[in-house]
């Protein structure tokens, strides 16, 4: 069970690896783009700042073998930027263009309302929770996972907007804000959290990902 | 950033359509090590070999532990930090984010940590030496990697000094202003240890954690001198605070890590769920 990471230098590659080995996969490095035309799976992770890495995948020639590889079915997952990176754009530090393949946008977590603060970075383990008119979990990468009782690590400070609610897979509770914490759309995922630092929660993801 | 006014209160506050809406705390496990020693000390010095830091993190992580902290004590003496290896050894099968600390002075050492298997770093000297050191990281590798490291001393009523190699060197910086500074510099959390109660088991410094809560909106751990869950409902009912970063109680199996996050339960936060202890 191969999967190619898109190497564009940027992410914390080395757990992505570990994660996919410990899960039974044989994780393959990619930094060629023509190495994706004949990859089974594809991860694109990412960290940081949208722009700098929207502007390495484009530098890396992965953003049009990226694009290639969502239109051949082939199952696709973006990790934190890189689930930021699907969308049409980014309103971070300015107006960024994403990839495109899940229609919405990236926008800032409002920091403040009538229930207090919510810090920025949004930090810490949050309850996956069903999305209201959203994807159902049966199917896809949360197979298995029980709503509200499946806690994974987010770390960030961007939340997507999806245009469609279909598209939303799940969804976590920031004070009373909806952060959009995983989307779906027929072979493409994204997630905001990190399957890879998210103890068993996250290894049952990437089991369900080598599964597809 | 502008100062944070919270809402403190033990119960979850009422949202719309009345879902009660609890604050979350993280709770994390910190070892300080002396390689290949995993070291315990009291007011950060006075060190005691407790084991094996890999041993250590990987049954804190099998009980739930959200995230490991790894602190190089001596990384000072040598002029770096020598936890590279350790790190790679434990990134390899303890699947939840790893901050390292100790010696770290160029965004190089960064990268050379973050490739190692760190996903955070903590920066205390160096950042004190070379305060754009904050701004080169967060804008280098985001701001959600750069944690700014404080190590906070006393020194009359409400105010504190921050002090750097353990604990050792004085910088002459209120704390506050250190780190209202350090935030807008571009840290996105902050590590804020109490030398004075470090091992102690007396308690947190809970006018400290209250006085930078205050000041900024970054997400803020708090370090030193917890011995009991009551400790850690005081620091967070009190406070602003985010995290709570443990030692003594853990190395040393004072507590456990389901004691303490069915206290935090119990207590009105949100906690990591933990499927086994869910489906009791």
């Amino acid at each position: 069970m191969t999967v190619h990471i898109v190497d564009y230098g940027v992410g914390n590659l080395y757990s992505i690896v570990r994660a996919i080995e410990a899960s039974g996969g044989a994780p393959v490095l990619a930094t060629d783009p023509s190495l994706l035309r004949t990859a089974d799976r594809v991860i694109l992770p990412g960290v940081g700042a949208f722009e700098p890495c929207a502007r390495q995948l484009r530098e890396s020639g992965m953003w049009e073998a990226i694009v290639d590889f969502a239109r051949t079915g082939r199952p696709f997952l973006g990790i934190c930027v890189g689930m930021q990176l699907l969308f049409d754009a980014s309103l971070e530090f300015g107006h960024h263009e994403g990839l495109g393949l899940i229609p919405g946008q990236v926008v800032p977590i409002p920091p403040q309302d009538e229930l207090g603060l919510r810090k920025v970075p949004h930090i810490g383990w949050r309850p996956l929770d069903n999305a209201k008119g959203g994807t159902p979990w049966e199917g896809s990468l949360l197979t298995g996972l029980v709503p509200r009782l499946s806690s994974a690590y987010f770390v960030h400070s961007y939340n997507c907007a999806p245009e469609q609610r279909a598209h939303r897979l799940a969804d976590v509770d920031y004070r009373g804000y909806a952060i959009c914490a995983a989307v779906k759309r027929d072979n493409i995922t994204g997630f905001q959290c990190h399957p890879e630092k998210s103890g068993p929660v996250g290894l049952k993801i990437m089991r369900n990902f080598l599964a597809t | 950033m502008a100062a944070a006014s919270y809402c403190i209160r033990r119960k979850p506050s009422v949202g719309r359509l009345g879902r009660h809406i609890l604050r979350n705390v993280r709770l994390i496990s910190r070892l300080d090590i002396k390689a290949p020693n995993l070291i315990k000390g009291i007011r950060l010095e006075g060190l005691r070999v407790v084991g094996d830091p890999k041993e250590f993190a990987t049954r804190y992580y099998g009980q739930g532990v959200d995230e490991i902290i790894y602190m190089d004590i001596v990384a000072s003496l040598y002029g770096r930090n020598s936890l590279g290896d350790l790190l790679s050894r434990t990134a390899a099968d303890v699947f939840v984010p790893i901050t390292v600390g100790g010696g770290i002075r160029t965004s190089e050492d960064v990268r050379i940590m973050l490739r190692a298997g760190a996903d955070k770093v903590a920066i205390n000297t160096g950042a004190v030496g070379n305060p754009a050191l904050i701004t080169e990281i967060a804008e280098r590798f985001g701001s959600q990697c750069m944690v700014l490291s404080v190590e906070a001393k006393q020194t009359g009523p409400g105010t504190w000094e921050a002090y750097t190699d353990n604990g050792r060197e004085r910088t002459g910086l209120d704390v506050v202003d250190w780190i209202r500074r350090g935030c807008e510099l571009g840290a996105g959390e902050v590590l804020l240890t109490a030398v004075d109660r470090e091992g102690t088991r007396t308690g947190f410094d809970v006018d400290l954690l209250k006085a930078v809560s205050s000041a900024v909106s970054v997400p803020i751990i708090a370090s030193g001198g917890m011995g009991s869950t009551q400790h850690m409902m005081t620091a967070l009912d009190n406070s602003g605070v985010d995290a709570i970063a443990m030692a003594d109680v853990l190395h040393y199996n004072r507590l456990t890590l389901a004691q303490i996050r069915a206290a935090a339960a119990d207590g009105g936060y949100e906690v990591r769920q933990i499927l086994d202890e869910a489906s009791k």
